[in-house]
């Protein structure tokens, strides 16, 4: 077994944070890992916490990791942040909230960037996050980017979503629209300090009280994340979430979807890449310009392509 | 520019000590941001065991600090000493800010690579991580 795993295995940290790095940069030796590590994952309640920029994801996110650290458990945080679409690079700016965490034995504290990953996650964050799950610790939590109506992917994650929403940012329709709210497993109006929080709650539940009978209605829950307000109250209604998730059956087919979901997603990229590997620049080159033209459609173009490696 | 995805070198940005003027560092990260790295940036007050700590959990390739209020003989050795008791003796350093010349020597001697003092052109500091990082 390669020794960075068994570091791994016997709980050192800086073995934890190589393997990340490993598998983040999409190496051989990053699968390696992950295929020595996969059977030990399994075993952490993944939290995710999405919602607008400056909606106070991060400040909820520490916030809720102090509560988990006075229960005693233990946690891994991935807080993703955009990379620029023109140069790449990226500001990671996670760990400001998170400050008192910082020298917390019991929690581990990575940031991501999007690297133009959809969803508001980044492109590799699925074994990120088995990795930090196989590495012991009782809860995952994953921040998303902040997103806006439609990044629905970290419900194909997380076993609980929570939704952040803010008074004073938007009337009971965009509330009705369809997309990331249908998604939330725990809805938060955050910041219930400022005006309108009530307002808001009830047009939640207005809009909640809209859904078919017998589906579940998720709680919704106010907190004032920078003085710490609400989240023991969040924290019990994530394992009540957790209890739900097992006993309906729920939980087997999550993971079976989110499983099915991965490996079909992972197929499709390694065909890409035969794809890719078996294209010429030059027949690739001449094919865009016969679609640019309007000479060849475009389904027809990637069908050749697809030709060079299936048949 | 470099590739979206595939090994990005990873820069740690922080402040030591107890002075509020984050402006430089703001700067320094936008220049690296900039030129394709990806930067933690961690805010002001800084101890030296919360800057070895976020350079392991992140697995950074380079630390950065900046100071300006003239305790960095003081509180450098000190963030030295916390990377090398977690083993982090692999990471390149650099240091800006207000540092005057008869210190050199002696940051150099704790491993700066660099010191960038006022006046540096934000470019010359990309180009120096890029030079020293192989990825």
């Amino acid at each position: 077994m390669d020794e960075l795993v068994e570091r791994f295995l016997a709980g050192d940290r800086r073995a934890l944070a190589r393997i990340i790095s490993r598998v983040e940069s999409e190496s051989g030796e990053g699968r390696e890992c992950l295929r020595q590590l996969y059977p030990h994952s399994g075993k952490a309640h993944i939290i995710g916490i999405t919602g607008g920029a400056g909606a106070g994801k991060s400040t909820l996110t520490g916030a809720l990791a102090a509560e988990y650290r006075r229960r005693g458990k233990t946690l891994g945080i991935v807080a993703v942040d955009p990379s620029s679409p023109f140069t790449h690079g990226a500001i990671l700016g996670d760990r400001i909230r998170m400050q008192e965490l910082t020298l917390d034995p019991g929690v581990y504290m990575r940031s991501m960037a999007g690297r133009g990953a959809l969803g508001g996650l980044a492109p590799t964050i699925d074994d990120v996050v088995a990795v930090m799950d196989a590495f012991g610790f009782d809860y995952v939590i994953i921040e998303t980017v902040g997103a806006g109506q439609d990044e629905v992917e970290i419900a194909g994650l997380a076993l609980t979503t929570i939704l952040v929403n803010n008074p004073g940012t938007g009337d009971d329709i965009q509330a009705l629209k369809a997309g990331i709210i249908e998604i939330a497993d725990i809805l938060v109006v955050n910041k219930a300090d400022h005006p309108g929080a009530d307002v808001l709650v009830s047009q939640l539940q207005a809009l909640l009280s809209l859904a078919p009978a017998g589906a579940r209605r998720p709680p919704i829950l106010k907190t004032t994340a920078l003085k710490a307000e609400g989240l023991a109250e969040l924290a019990d209604a994530i394992g009540e979430h957790g209890a739900y998730l097992a006993q309906s059956g729920e939980l087997e087919r999550r993971r079976a979807d989110d499983a099915r979901q991965q490996v079909l997603s992972i197929a499709r990229q390694i065909l890409l890449e035969r794809i890719r590997a078996a294209t010429s620049e030059e027949e690739l080159a001449e094919l865009v310009l016969r679609v640019a033209a309007r000479k060849l459609d475009p389904h027809s173009a990637a069908e050749q392509l697809a030709g060079n490696v299936l048949r | 520019m470099t590739a979206p995805t595939s090994a990005k070198i990873r820069v740690l940005i922080a402040k030591p000590g107890l002075d509020g003027h984050d402006r430089g560092a703001k700067v320094v990260a936008r220049a690296l941001r900039d030129g394709g790295c990806e930067v933690i940036y961690t805010g002001i007050r800084q101890t030296p065991e919360m800057i070895a700590e976020a350079a392991l959990q992140e697995d950074v390739d380079v630390v950065g600090l900046s100071i300006l209020s003239g305790a960095h003989l003081e509180l450098f050795p000190r963030i030295v000493d916390e990377m090398k008791k977690r083993g982090l003796t692999d990471v390149l350093l650099f240091c800006g800010g207000i540092i005057p010349e008869e210190d050199t020597k002696a940051l150099e001697g704790l491993g700066f690579a660099a010191i960038f003092r006022p006046g540096t052109n934000t470019q010359d500091i990309v180009k120096f991580v890029y030079e020293h990082v192989k990825k």
